[in-house]
């Protein structure tokens, strides 16, 4: 049945003619370099001061105003902004003998969607650091902000090259900031174990997306964008042979697929995020919510017409039940996990899987505006979060903070919290709630995936019951806490450990982590009222999708239990929030008098071991250290024990050849005057046979 | 003389090597002679170990080499040959002068002149 919608599927038409022009738009790539190495220059010349900070959200912000200056010329249409030569390499005359890419950018709707909240949401999560990282004015202060410009720039590399190499380079570059910046406070183990560990995981995705793009290159014999949309649309590949049917049709997908699992941490691939949280909470806000992760989606989003080049849509099926398990994976989870800034990585996890799966089914659209809308939640929730643990010394766990949101100081926090989890539980007309919705209802809209719907229901009851759980202990009931072990210098109370207790006073937030949470919880409600801007187009962000290559048409088959989707998922998916909030204020609000225990716990016996084993994650990471790692390191062993023997014995062998030959002639030095002479006379005699025998 | 070779190898009788010794006094004569010198020399040096008769029988090698080279410029009827010989000799003078001073310090060390009481710097 699914061979049956390929015919309904079209491209973009908006990209037909790509024109060349808004070569300003490179400005959006130049500025957060400049800001880098400026940020780069402070570290060198010993700046103590914010002045890196006020580079980067200056930086920052010129580049979402020079976006939102391209996005108002550029409209609807495709361009392609000519930059620098960077790689021309030829071999030949003849199609796939000529490798171009340039330093130069593709604009199209999907891109300005994308580059429009990564460098609006960059601006803000920086002037929110300006302040969180308050504490560490110096040198690191520099670096964090420089590794965070550089992040920037990678990612609009990433959006916005025209070419998949550009994109690599993006893509990698990201990589590493992410890497870098987990790792940011080096001295911490734990913190430098999960920055290997994401560069290790996104490894293994960064070779599918390596493979994907060496096979689009020999099948295609191009890396950019125009060319290649040019060629999909026919569905011929370079030599203009068709495609349908063949393998690269099949796998090419499949390639990305990897890259996009391993960039948006979906399953089996997702394990490096939550630990992502090492990091300072602006990069878990920006990188690990906002913007890096979203990178996979943007991936398949962009190559969409790949994705549909085979008539199966085997790679599609992959994606949507890729997304789907980790959607429900991630969120069981979180339901059992006591940190609140790891259970929103999971909610990251989760949500990421919802957008994957949206892909899979056909609506790049719903995908798209989940996470145009996910970006602002979730870095509502994370900010939130931070300032948390900012102000409570690093305090994280649910059990040890209550009512934080009635505290003097806390009110602006609270409230963004509470909308930020009314989003992210998909509560009747918040912006999650219709983005949820438009991936729910096309899931049972698309035949044969009827299945995954009901996976992703369930899993949007979960989500609202452990993101109201969160918001239930945290932030409202009676007023406790406890702080955490860490103290920042910025803390004023020189006080010992053992009396940590009776001298902390939390520190509310400050002008800039309150100004940025107020406005990041106004643009969480109003990106709800974009998908009543064009709404026969899904919204503002379904009409962006519309007119780029992103433009799948969904199907329309399915059923809800003999409902149209599209509306019956309004009401259920409504009453699935309510269930789940409604399931967390019983276990968690109602009749809690302290910060430890709540109700949830009475039912804990009930449920046996399994709540154990979500809170171990369910061992997946146990799973693959036995399975990977301790393999693995025992094989190292092994090698050691080769390079110790074999190699090293090669070597010293031949470093001991000569004491050896030594050892063995020594005796002929006797210090016998007679057997020096007689050795002579041998040698001469020796000689004189052997003149002899030539004569 | 040029016959003795061959008459060597292929093992003729001492009356014919005699014959070819008896015709008249060559180069070839001048040569065994000096040869004869240098092998006793060698053999005196391998087989005895008091330092001064080892020191003597380098000597001898030496004045084996001094002969060959007289014989050599007499054959070609030049004066290299002896030309040689003086400084061999006079090298030899000095050499032995300081050989038999070191001889003497190394018989006041030891109380005596057998080599092999020199035998501390073996491997």
């Amino acid at each position: 049945m699914l061979e049956a919608i390929s015919p309904m599927l079209t491209l973009a038409a908006a990209d037909a003619g790509a024109q060349e022009g808004l070569r300003a738009s490179l400005l959006v790539l130049v500025f957060p370099l400049l800001a880098s190495i400026a940020c780069g220059l402070c570290a060198v010349f010993g700046v103590k001061s914010k002045l890196p900070a006020w580079i980067t959200v200056g930086a920052l912000a010129a580049s979402f105003v020079v976006t939102l200056m391209i996005w108002g010329q550029a409209g609807h249409n495709t361009f392609i902004a000519h930059g620098y030569e960077w790689i021309t390499l030829a071999w030949g005359d003849g199609p796939g003998q000529q490798l171009v890419a340039n330093l130069s950018l593709y604009i199209d709707s999907l891109t300005l969607l994308w580059m429009l909240f990564v460098t609006g949401l960059a601006t803000l999560i920086a002037l929110y650091a300006s302040e969180y990282m308050s504490h560490d004015v110096g040198p690191g202060y520099c670096r964090f902000f420089a590794y965070f410009s550089l992040f920037v720039f990678s990612m609009a590399c990433l959006v916005m090259g025209d070419n998949l190499l550009l994109l690599y380079l993006g893509w990698e570059g990201v990589g590493l900031c992410s890497y870098l910046l987990i790792g940011y406070f080096y001295t911490k183990p734990s913190a430098v174990a999960a920055a290997k560990k994401a560069f290790i995981v996104n490894r293994i995705g960064d070779l599918g997306l390596a493979l994907g793009i060496f096979s689009v290159f020999v099948t295609f014999g191009t890396v950019e964008f125009a060319p290649l949309f040019e060629m999909l649309r026919e569905g011929v590949d370079g030599a203009g042979a068709p495609l349908a049917g063949s393998w690269q049709a099949t796998w090419i997908p499949v390639f990305f697929m990897i890259g996009a699992f391993g960039k948006s941490a979906q399953f089996p691939l997702y394990v490096w995020l939550p630990d992502a949280m090492e990091g300072p909470t602006p990069v878990s806000a920006l990188i690990h919510a906002a913007t890096m992760v979203t990178a996979g989606v943007y991936l398949i989003a962009r190559m969409m017409p790949l994705y549909l080049l085979d008539g199966t849509h085997f790679a599609l099926a992959l994606v949507a039940w890729g997304g789907g398990i980790t959607a429900l994976l991630a969120a069981t989870i979180g339901m059992a996990q006591f940190d609140i800034k790891r259970i929103m990585a999971y909610s990251t996890v989760s949500q990421l899987g919802f957008m994957f799966a949206g892909l899979g089914v056909l609506t790049s659209a719903g995908a798209a505006f989940h996470v145009f809308t996910h970006a602002f939640f979730k870095a509502t929730l994370f900010l939130c979060c931070g300032a948390v643990m900012h102000g409570f010394a690093g305090q994280l766990d649910l059990r040890k903070l209550s009512g934080v949101g009635f505290m003097k100081g806390w009110g602006i926090v609270g409230i963004a919290m509470f909308i930020g989890c009314l989003n992210l539980a998909g509560f009747p007309f918040t912006a999650g709630y219709f983005s949820k919705d438009m991936i729910l209802a096309q899931t049972f809209a698309t035949p044969g995936y009827a299945m995954l719907g009901w996976v992703l229901l369930l899993t949007a009851g979960i989500t609202a019951y452990y993101t109201f759980r969160v918001f239930f202990r945290v932030f409202v009931g009676p007023k406790l806490y406890e702080p955490g072990d860490e103290h920042h210098g910025d803390d004023n109370h020189s006080h010992d450990h053992d009396h940590a207790h009776e001298d902390f006073h939390p520190h509310p937030p400050g002008w800039a982590i309150n100004s940025v949470l107020a406005l990041l919880a106004v643009l969480s409600i109003a990106a709800a009222a974009t998908y009543f801007i064009n709404k026969p187009d899904h919204g503002w962000v379904g009409s962006m999708v519309h007119n780029s290559t992103a433009d799948v048409t969904s199907p329309h088959e399915g059923t809800f239990l003999g409902m149209d989707p599209h509306k019956a998922m309004y009401y259920v998916s409504a009453i699935v929030g309510f269930i789940g909030i409604a399931i967390a204020f019983m276990l968690h609000y109602v009749g809690r008098r302290t910060s430890e225990k709540a109700n949830a716990d009475k039912l804990l016996p009930a449920v046996g071991p399994v709540a154990t084993w979500a809170q171990g994650k369910w061992y997946i990471d146990e799973l693959y250290d036995a399975v990977i790692r301790q393999p693995l390191l025992v094989l190292s062993h092994v090698f050691h024990i080769v390079d110790k023997l074999l190699v090293d014995g090669l070597v010293n062998l031949f470093g001991r050849l000569p004491t050896m030959t030594a050892r063995a002639l020594r005796p002929s030095q006797n210090g016998v005057l007679q057997s020096y002479a007689a050795g002579m006379a041998a040698g001469l005699v020796f000689v004189l046979l052997v003149v002899w025998a030539l004569l | 003389m040029t016959e003795l070779l061959p008459m060597l190898t292929t093992g003729a009788t001492l009356a014919q090597i005699g014959d070819v010794f008896m015709h008249e006094v060559t180069l070839f004569h001048y040569l065994f002679v000096s040869a004869a010198m240098f092998a006793l020399g060698v053999i005196g040096f391998l087989s005895r170990r008091n330092i001064i008769i080892m020191f003597l029988c380098t000597e001898m090698m030496f004045q084996g080499a001094g002969l060959a080279m007289i014989a050599f410029g007499r054959y070609h009827m030049n004066l290299t040959g002896d030309v040689f010989v003086i400084f061999i000799l006079t090298i030899a003078a000095a050499e032995s002068a300081l050989a038999l001073a070191l001889v003497v310090l190394l018989y006041r060390r030891r109380e005596t002149l057998d080599a092999s009481a020199w035998a501390e710097l073996r491997g």
